[in-house]
């Protein structure tokens, strides 16, 4: 029991600790890298729970914003191989657990 | 022509009115005819219509209107060749064609248009009638049309044929055109050719990306980077510390290169310039670390002083050293207040900062306005150095800046003294960790100096009266009676005691807690005290010297002088050593130094040398290196010469106290106490 409670407590560490976005690749330039962290890190705030939704607020931000078309992955498990536009595409970590791909292919 | 000129001219002053009138006068004369149905008619009236009376309506005015153009000169005169004279011509041309058209076609219905139909044989309704009436009505001009026809009537004929031939049964009319000046063209633009164009935008360029996300890379790379600001917070730690270092580096290294680009090379030329001194005076080294005079070993008592280096700076030769201190912390190095002390001979001052490695240049010049006349290091805070100055100033210069000013000074305001301040001795800082320093002036003052943040604050702590303390005075006479004082020392161990000398030859003891009396005043001397010094060893044990010649040895709880030397001449200074309690030296205004061990010889110097070649010079201060064997005398000439000591001076210690030597400071008590009871008992046994 000590030892599962031991295990809570490391989660809910490590949970804190890692709450920061991480990005772990990106071409992006500055200012487009900052704005497109920021959305991912508020839609996966936002929807916690459902990686559906928060990949398709982004995906519509991110059209809005920088014109179409972009596309989301949200997961904490994926494989991906993607032909994106150069200088548009973000790769992170957030959260601990999930992994955002976001790029751009029109 | 000139009769109209006449008439004209009235009409032209009324303008206006006359055709109005004759308006009126067919509107008025039109009723008159037809009575009867000028009823149905109303009388439109323009609105600014004159209202004229009966008789100006009835009044007739008679207009003429003439050919003649009323702009025409009527005074043109031109020569006559013939006659030789101004002729005026008369024939002014009156005609003025305001319009002109000459139209190409014509109307339909006119003779011409007529004829041109009958000739090209258009067979028209109205043809027959208007031949009829064309017959009817020009006879004359018919022969004539014809005639002018026949020329032009051809070549419009061909032109117009081909359209009149095909066109005869479709078109109702066709134009009538003035042959005389009609012509028709025709012409084509020409059109743009259209062509095709066509291109393709290269298409944004693409890479491909791929990666895998699952849980175990997400961790991997979230505790990397949790390991990676940890290690840069370490290091902005670290560097902030750097930069902090850095900043004031830059600072400093800035102040210099503004100042000069030479003192980029400064630090460089400095050690170079202690290499060359080094090297120069290579003897006088050696003999500095190594020489030990061998004439002692035979000698019984005396010893010799080994002269080394002479420290010259060519802007002091005018003034003469008034204070000499050793620095604390570096052992080489040490202070020299330069001033004078000559009344009428006072032309600033200055002090610099000498190092035994280098001799032939100072390490620090800083020049004042007013003569130094002592100067004080602070003990722990090396950079810290106290000066009073002939004016009654004290100031203190902090020489980690790079400033030739003094960082603190006191002004009139801050309490300065009145007149020349005679010694500064730095104190332990007060409770506040503020740095506290005395000094005392010939105004008849002690006061303690505290420096405070960026000034000075002054606290008197003694007013000295001439006949002691003021309450001791029977008579008002005292007041007026200051006594000056010239010299203090501030006892070892006991911090309220201190020793003031005074310019009458009195030396008080005094405690800074009681600012009104004196503990003691001892009748010392016959002239000024020049120096008063506490033994460094024995507590009770100070030392004085005068102008009057002599130096004498006091226990202060005793009211005479335990010895007293006479060195037939005046004695600037006195200074006992750091390393035995019964070695002091002094030095008199006849160039000799003189060095007593009172455990060797009570009666006598064991040592007395002419140090300073130079006839005239005065010796006026002495100070013993804290560790090395070597004194440093002031002379007035602005030049201080370093000199060893003999084994035989500084023998003692080593020779009786061998064993006792953990206990150096016990045993040099231990010395001197045997020399008072040696000293009392003679005294008692003669009572």
């Amino acid at each position: 029991m000590a030892g599962t409670g031991e295990g809570k407590k490391e989660e809910a560490d490590y949970k804190r600790l890692h709450s920061f976005p991480l990005i772990r690749h990106t071409d992006m330039p500055e200012e487009m890298r900052v704005e497109t962290m920021e959305l991912c890190v508020t839609a996966c705030e936002k929807f916690a729970t459902n990686n559906e939704s928060a990949a398709k607020m982004i995906k519509e931000s991110m059209d809005k914003k920088f014109g179409s078309s972009w596309h989301v992955v949200i997961g904490e498990g994926f494989g991906l191989e993607v032909t994106h536009e150069v200088k548009n595409l973000l790769y992170m970590f957030f959260g601990g657990s999930l992994a955002v791909c976001v790029w751009k292919c029109s | 022509m000139q009769a109209s000129n006449v008439h004209k001219v009235p009409g032209a002053k009324l303008p206006k009115a006359p055709i109005k009138k004759k308006d009126e006068e067919e509107a008025v004369d039109v009723p008159d005819g037809l009575d009867e149905w000028s009823h149905l008619k109303a009388t439109v009236k323009p609105s600014n219509q004159l209202e004229l009376s009966e008789a100006e309506l009835k009044e007739e005015i008679t207009r003429i209107l003439t050919a003649n153009n009323p702009h025409a000169p009527q005074n043109i005169v031109r020569y006559s060749f013939k006659e030789r004279s101004y002729k005026p011509t008369s024939v002014v041309d009156h005609l003025a064609v305001h319009f002109v058209l000459e139209g190409s076609l014509l109307h339909k219905d006119s003779d011409e248009a007529r004829r041109l139909r009958i000739r090209d044989g258009l067979p028209n309704e109205h043809a027959p009638m208007e031949n009829e009436a064309e017959s009817d009505e020009n006879h004359a001009e018919t022969p004539a049309t014809p005639v002018e026809d026949g020329g032009e009537g051809e070549e419009a004929g061909e032109e117009d044929r081909p359209d009149s031939v095909a066109s005869k049964p479709d078109k109702k009319e066709a134009k009538c055109t003035n042959q005389f000046n009609f012509s028709e063209r025709a012409s084509q633009t020409h059109n743009n050719p259209s062509r095709d164009r066509s291109c393709q935008t290269e298409p944004p360029p693409r890479i491909t990306f791929s990666v895998a996300a699952n849980q175990w890379e997400i961790y991997d790379a979230y505790l990397k980077e949790l390991q990676k600001q940890e290690k840069n917070k370490e290091k902005q730690k670290t560097t902030l510390l750097k930069k902090d270092n850095n900043t004031s580096k830059k600072k400093m290294t800035l102040m210099e290169t503004q100042s000069d680009d030479i003192t980029k090379v400064g630090k460089v030329s400095k050690i170079i310039e202690r290499m060359i001194n080094q090297n120069a005076m290579d003897d006088i080294a050696q003999d500095f670390k190594y020489y030990e005079d061998p004439s002692d070993e035979y000698r019984d008592q005396e010893g010799t002083l080994l002269p080394l280096w002479t420290f010259q700076y060519g802007n002091a030769r005018k003034l003469s050293v008034t204070a000499l201190c050793w620095n604390n912390k570096y052992q080489d190095l040490f202070a020299v207040g330069l001033g004078s002390y000559n009344f009428s001979k006072q032309e600033g001052g200055m002090f610099l900062l000498y190092s035994l490695k280098n001799s032939a240049f100072p390490e620090c010049i800083y020049s004042t306005t007013f003569g130094v006349q002592c100067l004080d290091i602070h003990p722990q805070h090396s950079y810290l150095v106290a000066v009073g100055f002939y004016d009654g100033c004290v100031a203190v210069y902090n020489l980690k800046e790079k400033e030739p000013h003094p960082v603190y000074k006191s002004t009139a305001k801050t309490g300065k003294h009145t007149d020349p301040v005679w010694q500064v001795r730095w104190q332990n800082d007060d409770m506040d960790n503020h740095h506290i320093f005395y000094s005392v002036s010939s105004d008849g003052r002690v006061v303690s100096w505290t420096l405070v943040k960026n000034e000075l604050i002054s606290t008197d702590v003694i007013r000295l009266s001439g006949n002691g303390a003021v309450s001791d005075g029977p008579d008002g006479a005292q007041l007026s009676s200051i006594s000056h004082g010239t010299s203090f020392d501030f006892h070892k161990q006991i911090d309220n005691l201190f020793l003031v000398g005074t310019e009458e030859g009195k030396i008080h003891k005094c405690s800074k807690t009681y600012s009104s009396q004196f503990l003691e005043t001892y009748d010392a001397h016959s002239m000024p005290v020049d120096a008063v010094k506490w033994n460094h060893f024995h507590t009770n044990i100070f030392i004085s010297c005068s102008s009057d010649w002599s130096v004498k040895i006091w226990d202060h709880t005793i009211n005479t002088p335990m010895f007293t030397f006479d060195l037939n001449a005046a004695v600037g200074d006195v200074a006992w050593s750091p390393y035995s309690s019964t070695v002091f030296a002094a030095v008199t205004a006849d160039r000799k130094v003189h060095v007593f061990d009172l455990s060797i010889n009570k009666h006598e110097a064991i040592c007395q040398q002419t140090v300073v070649a130079k006839k005239k010079t005065r010796l006026t201060h002495i100070e013993f290196n804290p560790i090395s064997p070597i004194i440093i005398v002031g002379d007035d000439q602005g030049n201080v010469t370093s000199l060893k000591l003999s084994p035989n001076l500084r023998k003692k210690p080593k020779s009786k106290k061998g064993q006792e030597l953990p206990k150096g400071s016990e045993a040099e008590v231990a010395k001197m106490d045997k020399l008072l009871s040696l000293l009392r008992e003679p005294e008692l046994s003669t009572i």
